[in-house]
């Protein structure tokens, strides 16, 4: 992982995600939060701390271990004039209440001709790198990209984790939030006051004309360093952009930067198979494949269940080795 | 709201009962005529729970309820032109053709859907309950579902966290001892599929008479007090049949030999009826609100068939609350 590190970096991820909650629960008395271990305990992630402590008992709710009674209250919430903020502790277990996802929230207001609205955020700790194995360690983003109706955010910074979630509870819609596992413990620059980021415009990290490299959340700071290391030993100028959001997906800043490197690889930590990334390349195909000089590689999650063992969990996940690997292999084509 | 405890409101509450069994009668005469596509699920038989139910709550309250769901819409106050339109696929459905027979929704007046994955919106419900008590509101909300749901998970999940939350939320099961073509007790361990398990959740229950319009009024009533005291939720089991089969397809074939029929002796038009008479109400006032029934059924028909095709640009409208359907830059 990149050691980009300055003096402005004083923040956490895991703290910011706390204090992006408690920045929308004092403007807006209708935001409320509920799941496991949310209130006193402060969440398992330690990412809910000091809101029970600030907001109390009737906006911080504990729950029982029972994700479609989680998820499905938020939605009757959200429904009659709330903003619930519903934790679903790892984002594994989605699965429990995937009905919610794929059937219900995604679609009442469709299905209603538009009746009703559902401004809800679900946030969950997603992706590997801690070896909690294969059921608590998946990055599932992209069983969330398979359902339209749903808005995606899944932030690589601990100022993008408060400007994203102030974006993502202040929507009408319902979002689903990834919080990266490994991204917890990492620092940044805190968020201004007021900061919001819009959703659907990725940033550009860091600029460059021979490739570019398309991240996500966890793969952000990967290909960051895998950008640093083919500067060093190669002079290969790698341009990265973090999408920060799936739905509304930035496609032009991706097309942008193509255009201007004719060459694309995609880091995505979810499985090859049905993964975003497959998204990405399909519309660069289309929209953009004149632009191209190369072929376009996806760096992705291998198609298997994720192991236990830190060296075998490096076999099967991006990382910098395998992006700078896979962007030595296009400069040569 | 009428108050129904008299002769007067009781025969409003006849009237709507009727148009809802008519609204059905024509659902099923348009489906087999080819007018009604995809797949219905009838709820003639079923009208006492609604209208009773709506009968002992107050406007701002809140219901959820199942893809056989024509009567709660209807109690709820979307007209059965709306429903027809929708079903006959035409721009003037109550979900303008994008949600059909399954889904009918009237969220302006508190019915904020049917949802057609067993059990789901119990929860919901539950949810609604929660918000009123965050909003310092006295609504409640209730969840319609069928016996079916009683064996899943988020049935238990939704009576659990209402009961620990103590939320203002009714479980109003409408038991038609069918869990689509078995037997609830064949699929059951549980002799009340509803009120038997609410017990376990620490939750009041009561069984009801589903087919009398009375008795669920007034057992809707006593758990909305409960509800609105902060007493909590209450599982009410109201017993009832269907007339037709689960859904279009399936003809009822097995239900053994005169079931239908005697269920047809207590049928819940059949029990107003002689509650009507009894409180004093000639039959020809019972026969000329049983006329105007028929007379908005029957126009609601002919508007809904005059009615134009749903309207093409509406496939991209309304996935968000801007209205549109764009998902990238």
């Amino acid at each position: 992982m990149a050691d980009v590190t300055t003096s402005q970096d004083v923040v956490t991820y895991r703290d910011s995600v706390a204090e992006g909650i408690a920045r929308e629960m004092r403007r807006d008395p209708a935001v409320v939060c509920l799941g496991e271990d949310i209130g006193a305990a402060g969440g398992v992630f330690k990412t809910t701390v000091g809101l029970f402590e600030e907001f109390g008992p009737e906006r911080v709710w504990d729950t029982p271990i029972s994700e479609q009674a989680i998820v499905g209250a938020a939605m009757g919430a959200a429904m009659t004039g709330m903003r619930p903020v519903a934790e679903i502790m790892f984002s594994d277990f989605l699965a429990c209440c995937w009905d919610y996802l794929a059937n219900e929230i995604p679609k009442v207001r469709y299905m209603t001709g538009g009746q009703v609205t559902v401004p809800l955020v679900i946030r969950t700790a997603n992706g590997g790198g801690l070896g909690f194995g294969a059921q608590h360690s998946q990055a599932v983003e992209n069983w969330v990209l398979t359902v339209p109706g749903l808005k995606i955010a899944a932030p690589s910074t601990p100022a993008d984790v408060v400007g994203l979630l102030a974006s993502a509870i202040r929507s009408d819609d319902p979002v689903v939030f990834f919080e990266h596992k490994g991204l917890l413990a990492s620092k940044g620059a805190p968020a201004p006051d007021g900061h919001v980021v819009p959703f659907g415009e990725a940033a550009v990290l860091r600029e460059g004309d021979d490739v570019t490299l398309v991240a996500l959340a966890s793969t952000v700071p990967l290909a960051l360093t895998a950008a640093e290391r083919l500067a060093a030993d190669d002079s290969v100028a790698a341009e990265v952009l973090d999408l920060r959001t799936l739905i509304p997906l930035d496609v032009a800043a991706v097309l942008r930067s193509v255009e201007r490197t004719s060459r694309l690889v995609v880091v995505e930590e979810n499985p090859y198979q049905g993964g975003w990334g497959g998204t990405i390349v399909s519309v660069v195909a289309d929209e953009g494949f004149e632009l191209l000089d190369a072929p376009v590689k996806r760096v992705a999650g291998a198609n298997v269940p994720l192991p236990f063992a830190d060296a075998l969990e490096d076999q099967v996940i991006p990382t910098v080795d395998k992006v700078v690997d896979a962007v030595r292999s296009l400069t040569k084509y | 709201m009428t108050d129904t405890t008299t002769a007067t409101g009781l025969l409003a509450l006849h009237e709507t009962m009727s148009v809802i069994r008519r609204t059905e009668k024509a659902a099923h005469d348009l489906f087999m005529s080819g007018l009604v596509k995809g797949t219905t699920h009838l709820a003639a038989g079923h009208e006492a729970v609604a209208v009773g139910a709506r009968a002992a709550l107050r406007d701002g309250d809140y219901a959820f309820a199942t893809y056989r769901g024509h009567h709660h819409a209807i109690a709820w106050g979307a007209t059965p032109e709306e429903c027809l339109a929708e079903l006959m696929q035409r721009s003037t459905g109550l979900n303008k053709a994008k949600g059909g027979s399954m889904h009918l929704t009237k969220a302006e007046s508190g019915m904020l859907g049917s949802y057609a994955i067993v059990g789901a919106h119990l929860p919901m419900a539950v949810g609604a309950a929660w918000s009123a008590r965050l909003r310092g509101t006295e609504q409640v909300a209730v969840a319609f579902f069928g016996d079916g749901a009683t064996n899943i998970g988020a049935f238990h999940e939704a009576l659990n966290l209402a009961a620990v939350w103590r939320l203002p939320v009714l479980f109003v099961c409408e038991n038609n001892f069918y869990m689509e073509y078995t037997p609830i007790g064949a699929v059951t361990a549980a002799e009340h599929p509803a009120a038997g398990r609410a017990q376990s959740y620490g939750l009041p229950a009561e069984v009801v008479d589903g087919n009398d319009v009375v008795a669920v009024r007034d057992a809707v009533a006593r758990a909305a007090v409960r509800a609105r005291a902060g007493d909590g939720p209450t599982v009410l089991e109201a017993h009832t049949y269907r007339h037709y089969g689960h859904s279009r397809t399936d003809p009822g074939k097995y239900r053994p030999d005169g079931e239908l029929e005697r269920w047809l002796e207590r049928d819940p038009l059949t029990v107003s009826a002689h509650r009507l008479r009894e409180a004093g109400t000639s039959g020809d006032d019972i026969a000329a609100a049983e006329h105007r029934a028929a007379a908005v059924v029957e126009r609601a028909v002919a508007n809904a068939r005059a009615a134009p095709e749903a309207d093409l640009s509406e496939a991209f409208t309304d996935v968000w609350a801007d209205g549109g359907a764009a998902w990238r830059t």
